[in-house]
């Protein structure tokens, strides 16, 4: 299929953007052909398959994919459908497999790949078996352990795709002993009837919270609320490339307190602050405790929020699935426990942050699609944009610098030939 | 009094509990419905599996009783937005067993049938229930109660009412 090429002057402005974006099933068709089965989009994490022949399920938008590990030790992306009559080849979410067999005529794979075996073979005499692989995305690169596919064979490397929030992944790294984060703690599923983008965008906002989550904040003492307030010194960062952050360290900086950002003290994870401080020194460890993990949005899909990573999948145009779970830091068990345990109770269909947002992704669907005003205005803070150390954008935390960085990039996709 | 009468009015106990513990959640009525858990109570409702080890894999909801008390009060607010509007509910309860029953914990299981209608729409919720209860001052009370969805494993809408 030959994507088409939008002109989106007329639906993106600089300072808003048109309500069909969201709802309109032919720009998510678009969005398919220019976005997802395009760019660099995040699939799993290679701690999922830690072994030779390790599967697991995964997804780059509609497409189910599966990660394997192959006998030879590459993480590989494969397309969950056999070459002969199209049946689905896995239909569990993981395992360890030497090979896949597609139970409707006994095609077997290996797990590269691979077609190894026909059933009955007299029947395919000189049939060339190099041409009757499972799919595979062409590019599949990793950083840090995170792997990322691309359904283009040529395009941006994944480095030039992360552009300056590569260096986000490795601060998350960098707060653990062993400098590597895993992910073993299985996703929660949470689907919204709403557009992709309505989450994609709501991640680095930081003027929502003190309004959608102040329910919790009133109830249980977490400090995150003043992080977004207007009297907040933490800064809204755009990346280029449609990735953003909200940077939260000149709060915790202010602070000065170790773990305070995790709500908890160096006395309290023991084990965790002496292992930081073997592996870092003093001085970086304790650095790396007041500035805490990220809070940034790889565009399109893949979200650090500090204690957890939420993995954005659009199905259609009002059908989103946010797959979620607790990042877990190699070498810090007391930490990894209350990282569980916070992520449990904030994210998924009954998460006492994560519902609410989820509530108003669907109301805000319902929204764009009434007939006036068309637009979706998101101008707040163009006053005050300035320009960091890096020559990086940014704003005030409550600004909304990281959703036009977002829509900057959406355009540039979307429109590129 | 024979054993068998002896059973009989022990289920017919769990049902009348069940029954009212489900029309709490039904009617929004969350303060009465927190004075039915014991003081180290567990409400987990399992994701990706029945069987999951809940010390190490996510689940929907695993809170603990100081948990279950911020998820009350939060309802309460009045701001918690994903239930206010609060969802209309009617919880189905059908296959009542008492699985097992020692001095004072009976263990119990149900199966439950959830229709919900909020301004998303209608949606179906369905699961079995197993529950641990205990004796209170002549009173049953919920130790633990586990719910098995029967679609756990795949993506789920918000679930933001007392299940």
């Amino acid at each position: 299929m030959t994507p088409t090429t939008h002109d989106l002057a007329h639906l993106i402005d600089h300072d808003r953007v048109h309500g069909s974006l969201y709802a309109d099933p032919a720009i998510f068709e678009a969005e398919l052909q220019k976005i997802w089965y395009r760019t660099w989009v995040y699939v799993g994490h290679e701690s999922e398959v830690p072994n030779a022949g390790d599967f697991v399920m995964k997804s780059i938008g509609p497409q189910p994919i599966i990660m394997t590990r192959s006998s030879a030790g590459a993480v590989l992306l494969l397309l969950n459908r056999c070459p002969h009559r199209g049946n689905q080849v896995c239909t569990v979410p993981k395992g360890n497999a030497r090979t896949f067999s597609c139970p409707y005529h006994n095609w077997t794979f290996a797990n590269d790949g691979r077609l190894t075996a026909f059933a009955f073979p007299s029947g395919y005499s000189g049939q060339d078996m190099s041409r009757l692989g499972l799919g595979r995305v062409p590019r599949v690169a990793s950083y840090r352990g995170f792997v990322f596919g691309s359904f283009a064979p040529d395009g941006p490397s994944l480095a030039e795709h992360l552009g300056g929030a590569a260096e986000t992944i490795d601060r998350l790294c960098d707060a653990s002993p062993e400098g590597e984060v895993e992910i073993t703690a299985g996703f929660l599923q949470h689907r919204v009837r709403a557009n992709w983008k309505f989450v994609l965008e709501n991640e680095t906002d930081g003027y929502h919270p003190a309004f959608v989550h102040s329910s919790i904040f009133s109830v249980a003492d977490s400090g995150i609320g003043a992080l977004y307030g207007q009297k907040s010194t933490a800064l809204t960062r755009d990346y280029g490339n449609g990735h953003t952050e909200v940077d939260l360290r000149p709060e915790f900086r202010r602070l000065g307190r170790p773990l305070a950002w995790f709500g908890t003290t160096p006395e309290r994870m023991a084990e965790y602050a002496a292992r930081m401080k073997g592996a870092h020194g003093e001085k970086k460890a304790t650095e790396i405790m007041i500035d805490g993990t990220p809070h940034v949005m790889i565009f399109p899909n893949l979200f650090i929020a500090e204690i957890q990573i939420f993995v954005i999948q659009a199905r259609a145009v009002d059908d989103t699935v946010q797959h979620v779970t607790a990042l877990q830091l190699k070498g810090a068990a007391d930490f990894n426990r209350r990282l569980r345990q916070q992520t449990m109770g904030s994210v998924g269909p009954a998460g006492l942050l994560l519902a609410d947002d989820s509530e108003m992704y669907e109301r805000t669907q319902r929204g764009v699609q009434m007939r006036d005003p068309e637009w979706l205005f998101i101008g707040r803070g163009r006053h005050r944009e300035s320009v960091d150390e890096n020559g990086y954008q940014v704003a005030h935390a409550t600004d909304e610098l990281p959703q036009r960085g977002i829509w900057r990039h959406y355009r540039a996709l979307m429109e590129a030939a | 009094m024979s054993t068998q009468t002896s059973d009989d009015a022990v289920l017919g106990r769990v049902e009348q509990f069940i029954y009212r513990e489900a029309r709490l959640q039904d009617e929004h009525r969350y303060a009465e419905w927190e004075a039915l858990w014991t003081d180290d109570a567990i409400y987990w409702v399992p994701a990706n599996g029945d069987d999951i080890d809940p010390e190490q894999q996510m689940s929907i909801i695993y809170d603990n009783r100081s948990r279950i008390g911020v998820r009350v009060r939060q309802l309460l607010t009045g701001r918690r937005y994903t239930q206010e509007p609060r969802s209309r509910l009617r919880h189905l309860i059908t296959n009542v067993e008492v699985v097992d029953h020692e001095v004072n914990a009976i263990r119990a299981a149900c199966n439950v049938m959830v229709f919900e209608s909020n301004l998303r729409g209608e949606t179906i919720w369905a699961a079995r229930t197993a529950y641990l209860l205990r004796e209170a001052n002549g009173a049953l009370k919920m130790a633990t109660k586990k719910v098995e969805l029967v679609n756990n494993d795949k993506p789920l809408h918000t679930l933001s009412f007392l299940i």
